[in-house]
């Protein structure tokens, strides 16, 4: 068994619950452990609005140091904690001012230089069990089933920090989505903006932008949609006006898995 | 004792500003054997080479030493400069203070320092140099062409009307290449087949041009003036010699679903076929991959029509061996795949297309006869998004880092053509720069903008999205006016990038010729040789050297083809006596250095050798062809008994320079 430090991050622990859940199970049921940091705080995307750059940082280094101290990799599979966790591991490991200030800051035993290896959960399953381990553990493969992999703005951007897949032409979702028995459906919106946080304040532009993700997904003739974001999720269920069913690529890894029942009582 | 000059060179301020030069001549004056040691401001200029020449006569100098540029720049200068004054020219040595010092070092005390030490190995070099004769070798009259695309074809024209003899081996069924292909040619407008297939019918009536089709290069011995080629013609099921090229089995063939290729795969052909009514030869060939007689030995219809008899099942593929004295490279280009630029949907819609199949759907010998439609549903475009620089000048792993240079005339070509012919669609060009140097080139662009009213935007486009309504969004900035365009077309273009075709890169490696990181053949000098290779003999020609339009094509076909044509003029060339020697008494026949000659210029003889005992053993020993030799020099290293040595390059030459540098 492999043991990895795992970052839940706030929504799934509230409105995202499945995400986590279904994470959790079929990580274990592919061999992983994935521990939980017993204190950790937010991922630091909630704190854009901060007038100093280095504040906004601080609380993922902390959850970065946290993993370093442990030994281990860190998983996260909310979209936006990975996109802020791992533009900091990056950025810390190459700007020696900011590392100087931030170290300065935190005072911590040992000073944090972007040491931790930050994966996606996506990645893990790419990079640490392999697609094809993975296929091989399925018992209810989506046969026949079209699926359109949604990417959304966050999970592959920026591509050098994140260094993860191109972000024009991404590859990672639609091999999941293989190897859990469906067939990929590739369709031009699947790594455009969902409307993200617009929809708080202009809600029919945000109802704009996940429409036309949605359409383009039917055009290309898919039976659903998959996501690795909550708030993706959200705008694509809630904004867009289609009726083409959402789900988080964990739930259907779990119930490739034969995990779902279990997790749903 | 040697008396031995040395030159120092300012070259200017290249050398003088970041080497002290009087004190490197002061410095080099007092090595051994040094009589004479001058510094002067441009050596290569004629009262600098009148210097030299005048102290190899009055201080009756034995060697000499240029403190210079690279010895690739100027050691023939100087060699011809001593030869002049009666000193044999493989007594100069050039001691490299530009390139491999001044131009590399910002410290005037090391510079200097660097530049006497690199003077000193030379002349501990220029004490152990032997006088040497270039010997001569003779020129086979004889040019091949690889590559029967217009470059090659017009290269084959030239050197043919000089008289010499001339093959041209072209990899598909026909000569005629990419050209072939288009359907209008910039910036006049007319037709690429009206002016390219007299070229074509001209090659197979010349009876100094042979043309081999269907057939590849595989493998290139030999050297300058005297190269081996074998020629694979591959196996094409029917009889050169026989077949008329009347086309009656290409319309009886039952496989009639074949992607045509010479259409870019958007109509199909038979199993066999000939690409196009003007191919030449014009002869059929039959594609194995989808013929059903070759694949299972049921069919035969091809082989019934056939009223000559040239239909040949059991045909083989054959190699043939030919020797000539020049060879031109003349291997083309191609479109990039756009696999990684899924943003653009070609893979999602039959509408997006590249501008090779747009030249070919707008063609009056193509799939739709001429009439532009769209592919889907062949309905008439109302509105076309053209997208320049797809894959070039790009920045990332995923294209080419440079300009594909044709493209922005093409389009505007393209956009005015349909213009012209449409009045009612409506088209758009996304571009980074529109670049348009060249004769009545930006003219024809502004016709383009100016009298056909193109809609030019500056700005690229982010995404395609194939809509239900089977129209495509295509998404885009523009840049000058600072907005977010949404058009709904019907057809959208890709200006692909071009790259050199893939067979470039192995037969570089068969000629022993360079290519840069794009894979294109690089030039012996960028400015003053643009159409010779750094390999003596081989020629470039076209889009194989880089981007190029037909014009610019074409004129460096006719060069290419002036340079081979002087060198098959020549009756016998000077031979590099920097050649490889075997010492026989210390050679044990152990076949290293032949397993290594990359020329197969070393053989193995038995030879009958006195013994200390007075009795006679017969001994296998080395022995180099000096005229095959082109003293690389990997025989010397690999040698385990010290028997290979090569001339002007000795062991002993090499280990003085090094000892003169550790000093």
């Amino acid at each position: 068994m492999n043991t990895f430090t795992y970052y839940p991050g706030c929504t799934l622990r509230t409105k995202a619950k499945d995400l986590d859940a279904y994470a959790r199970s079929s990580a274990e049921a592919l061999g992983i452990i994935l521990e939980e940091p017993s204190d950790w705080q937010c991922c630091g995307g909630a704190y854009t609005t901060a007038t100093n750059e280095n504040a906004t940082k601080l609380s993922a280094v902390r959850t970065l140091n946290a993993a370093k101290e442990l030994g281990r990799p860190l998983v996260t599979v909310c979209s936006a904690c990975h996109n802020v966790i791992k533009q900091t591991n990056y950025d810390i490991s190459r700007d020696e001012q900011m590392a100087f200030k931030i170290n300065n800051y935190l005072k911590l035993d040992e000073p944090y230089n972007g040491e931790t290896t930050v994966y996606h959960y996506l990645e893990m399953l790419r990079d640490v069990v392999g697609f094809n381990n993975l296929a091989q553990k399925v018992v209810n493969p989506f046969k026949g089933k079209k699926i359109a992999a949604y990417y959304g703005c966050l999970l592959l951007r920026p591509s050098k920090a994140l260094a993860m897949d191109d972000p024009e032409n991404p590859t990672i979702m639609e091999d999941f989505i293989k190897a859990i028995g469906g067939t990929p459906v590739i369709y031009a919106q699947r790594n455009e903006c969902c409307g993200g946080y617009i929809t708080m304040e202009d809600k029919a532009q945000a109802a704009k932008r996940s429409g036309a993700v949605m359409n383009s997904a039917e055009d290309q003739g898919a039976d659903m949609v998959i996501t690795a974001c909550p708030l993706c999720l959200y705008n694509l269920k809630k904004n867009s006006g289609s009726s083409l069913p959402v789900y988080y690529f964990t739930e259907l890894l779990a119930e490739a898995l034969g995990l779902k029942e279990a997790n749903n009582e | 004792m040697q008396r031995i000059g040395v030159f120092v060179c300012h070259c200017g301020t290249n050398i003088a500003a970041t080497v002290d030069v009087k004190a490197v001549a002061e410095a080099l004056g007092h090595e051994p054997g040094v009589v004479i040691s001058r510094e002067y401001q441009y050596m290569c200029s004629e009262s600098g080479q009148n210097l030299v020449k005048d102290a190899i006569k009055e201080h009756n100098l034995s060697g000499v030493v240029i403190c210079s540029c690279s010895p690739r720049m100027h050691e023939n200068t100087f060699r011809k400069a001593a030869a002049a004054a009666g000193l044999n020219p493989y007594l100069v040595e050039i001691a490299n203070i530009r390139e491999q010092c001044s131009w590399i070092h910002k410290d005037i005390a090391t510079a200097t320092e660097k530049a006497v030490i690199l003077g000193r190995a030379a002349i501990a070099k220029v004490h152990l140099n032997a006088p040497l004769t270039a010997g001569e070798s003779p020129v086979v009259k004889r040019a091949l062409v690889i590559g029967g695309g217009i470059a090659g074809i017009q290269t084959a024209l030239d050197i043919a009307e000089a008289g010499f003899e001339v093959d041209i081996v072209e990899k598909e069924p026909t000569i005629g290449g990419k050209m072939a292909q288009i359907d209008k040619t910039f910036p006049t407008l007319d037709c690429a087949a009206c002016i390219l297939t007299p070229k074509m019918v001209e090659c197979s009536q010349n009876e100094k041009i042979h043309i081999h089709s269907f057939s590849e290069v595989t493998d290139v011995k030999g050297f300058v003036g005297n190269f081996s080629v074998t020629i694979k013609k591959k196996a094409r099921y029917v009889d050169e010699t026989k077949c008329t090229g009347c086309g009656l089995c290409t319309e009886k063939c039952p496989m009639k679903n074949v992607p045509n290729e010479f259409n870019m795969g958007l109509d199909n052909r038979r199993a066999v076929y000939i690409p196009f009514a003007q191919a030449v030869p014009k002869v059929a060939t039959i594609d194995p991959n989808y013929c059903m007689m070759l694949k299972t030995g049921k069919c035969g219809v091809c082989s019934k029509v056939c009223s000559v008899g040239a239909i040949d099942y059991k045909q083989q593929d054959k190699f043939i061996e030919e020797k000539y004295g020049a060879i031109v490279v003349a291997t083309g280009f191609n479109p990039i795949k756009l696999d990684k630029y899924e943003e653009f949907a070609y893979s999602q819609s039959p509408d997006v297309v590249t501008s090779l199949e747009l030249e070919r759907l707008m063609n009056a010998a193509g799939p739709n006869g001429g009439t532009l439609l769209r592919p889907s549903d062949k309905t008439h475009p109302h509105t076309i998004v053209f997208v320049q620089c797809v894959g070039s000048r790009c920045d990332d792993s995923k294209g080419k880092p440079y300009c594909s240079k044709i493209c922005c005339m093409y389009t505007a070509k393209h956009a005015m053509l349909i213009r012209e012919k449409y009045p009612d669609t409506e088209v758009y060009v996304f571009y980074i720069d529109v670049r348009t140097p060249g004769k009545n080139f930006d003219e024809f662009y502004r016709r383009a903008v100016e009298q056909y009213n193109v809609h030019y935007v500056k700005g690229m486009v982010g995404k395609v999205t194939p809509k239900s309504d089977g129209k495509l969004d295509v998404q885009a900035s523009d840049l000058l006016a600072n907005e977010q365009l949404h058009i709904d077309a019907d057809m959208v273009v890709l200006a692909a990038a071009i790259e050199p075709d893939k067979t470039a890169r192995p037969l570089a490696t068969m000629l022993t010729t360079q290519m840069d990181t794009n894979d294109f053949f690089t030039e012996a000098h960028p400015k003053l040789r643009p159409v010779e290779s750094a390999t003596a003999g081989i020629f470039l020609s076209g889009a194989c050297q880089g981007p190029k339009d037909i014009p610019e094509t074409v004129a460096q076909a006719s060069a290419a083809a002036a340079k081979a044509i002087g060198l098959l003029c020549k009756n016998s060339i000077t031979c590099n006596p920097c050649v490889a020697h075997s010492n026989e008494l210390m050679c044990n026949g152990c076949s290293s250095c032949e397993k290594v000659c990359p020329y197969g210029a070393i053989t193995y003889q038995d030879k009958e050798f006195r013994m200390p005992d007075r009795t006679t053993a017969i001994r296998r020993v080395a022995s180099v062809n000096p005229a095959v030799c082109q003293g690389c020099g990997a025989c010397t290293v690999a040698c385990p008994s010290g028997a290979m040595d090569l001339n002007g390059f000795s062991n002993s030459q090499i280990m003085a320079e090094v000892d003169a540098i550790c000093k």
